[in-house]
């Protein structure tokens, strides 16, 4: 019991190593802001799309989103970074981490403002066709609005994946939560820095799991 | 010119046929994983929802602690946590088993979370009717209430499936060699990308029959809202 609580919660290399764990996590905060907007938008451009009704964009729109729905984001994000070199581009792994995440969020993303804005009655386009508002005048006011609104546990619920998400960029180098962690651990050898990094996940992360299933619940109480 | 670069860098016929044996046995540990994954997620959850369903408090505390943890835990986070720190306590465990179990306990906590949404979904008449035809609680639960829970859990639980079970891939980080690990490491070797792509490529060949599948199952047993 005494060998467990060395090697997995050592107050003395906690205390040493939390700051630069919490340097990690404000790390990994910093990608979210930026993964997080970057896909919210590459989303809503891949719902808005078909919506146009032109067939074809509809078909590309959907071979994008099987496409890189069907990719672990990992094998994604790891093409990317050790792929460009080749094409002679030496790209930052903050760049790679980037267009990764825009590819495989935006997906997903649009999956649920997809079915969003299906979900908002025909009228509505109509009336607001008629009232002399243009296709994007209308997108914009009256459908995306309504469409957020209908889909909100679902995006919660997303991005919450996508910060868990951050993660990778250990691999290509970020120094996020878990990066730190990983490197904490090799330079203590003790298992108390992992272990503090999933704690620290879990305080910031539990309130958001609750808030999902609380929508969630609320949700299938009202049907 | 340009072109004939990009598919030597990239399309490598040479590389290609040197290394593409090695990523076929990724593929096979890959297929493996994915399977004992789905099994085990599956499984995990539906048992948790059913002993759920009994509404033991001390039960259900302990559910939903294990539901919540895993749900907001990164995967790689508890990968990371079985492989590396576990050893430290005298529990080494392979790079198979460590992504095994991870991926496992995080797609049993979603799982449960679904199946539990699907077992309350179904109005209490049934329970009621069910119990006064002289049944269990366990009869009722297995022939009654999860027959019909299952049938709106599967649009939600097809693309969470999908999901964590493409996480497989992060068994590379752990030095498993699945598609992807096999591929970068034949990359390293070869110093070029060719076995990455011939990675990707397996990973669509495996995934994409699965995401289109999602896509009807969505269709199929759309909730009503």
């Amino acid at each position: 019991m005494d060998v467990i609580l060395q090697q997995f919660f050592n107050p003395a290399i906690a205390a040493k190593v939390l700051p630069y764990l919490m340097k990690g996590f404000g790390t990994t905060l910093l990608l979210s802001l930026l993964v997080i907007p970057l896909g919210l938008a590459g989303g809503l451009l891949v719902a808005v799309l078909p919506t146009l009704r032109r067939r074809w964009l509809s078909w590309i729109v959907i071979a994008y989103v099987d496409f890189f729905r069907a990719f672990p984001p990992l094998v994604l994000l790891l093409f990317i970074y050790f792929g460009a070199p080749f094409l002679g581009v030496n790209l930052p792994a903050i760049i790679a981490v980037a267009i990764g995440f825009l590819l495989n969020t935006s997906s997903y993303y649009g999956e649920i403002f997809r079915a969003g804005i299906e979900s908002i009655p025909r009228g509505q386009w109509e009336a607001a066709r008629s009232t002399g508002l243009s296709w994007a005048q209308t997108i914009r006011h009256v459908v995306v609005p309504q469409a957020t609104r209908n889909v909100l546990p679902d995006l919660i619920s997303n991005t919450l994946e996508v910060v868990k998400l951050t993660t990778l960029a250990s691999v290509v180098a970020i120094p996020e939560l878990l990066n730190a962690a990983r490197n904490a651990q090799a330079l203590t050898y003790n298992a108390t820095p992992i272990v503090l990094a999933a704690l620290i996940y879990l305080v910031a992360l539990w309130p958001i799991v609750r808030l999902i299933s609380r929508l969630e619940h609320k949700a299938v109480a009202v049907r | 010119m340009e072109l004939d670069r990009l598919v030597f860098t990239f399309f490598n016929v040479e590389i290609a046929r040197e290394y593409w044996p090695d990523i076929v046995k990724g593929f096979v540990i890959t297929v493996q994983l994915g399977l004992a994954v789905i099994v085990t997620g599956l499984a995990l959850g539906l048992v948790l929802a059913m002993l759920r369903s009994l509404q033991r408090r001390a039960l259900n505390l302990l559910i939903v602690v294990y539901a919540d943890a895993f749900r907001a835990l990164p995967a790689l986070m508890v990968i990371i946590i079985l492989f590396f720190a576990f050893p430290y306590a005298g529990m080494p465990m392979s790079a198979f088993t460590a992504t095994w179990l991870a991926l496992s306990l995080v797609l049993g906590a979603f799982a449960e979370e679904i199946f539990w949404a699907g077992i309350i979904s179904i109005p209490k008449g049934q329970y009621e009717a069910a119990r006064s035809t002289g049944m269990s609680r366990l009869q009722t639960l297995v022939h009654v209430i999860v027959p019909q829970a299952v049938r709106i859990t599967i649009p939600p639980l097809t693309n969470r499936t999908i999901a964590i079970t493409k996480g497989t891939a992060l068994g590379s980080v752990v030095a498993l060699s699945e598609i992807l690990g096999a591929a970068h490491s034949a990359s390293s070797l070869a110093g070029n990308p060719t076995p990455l792509t011939l990675g990707a490529i397996a990973y669509l060949v495996l995934f994409i029959p699965f995401v289109i599948f999602g896509r009807w199952v969505e269709t199929r047993f759309a909730w009503r809202r």
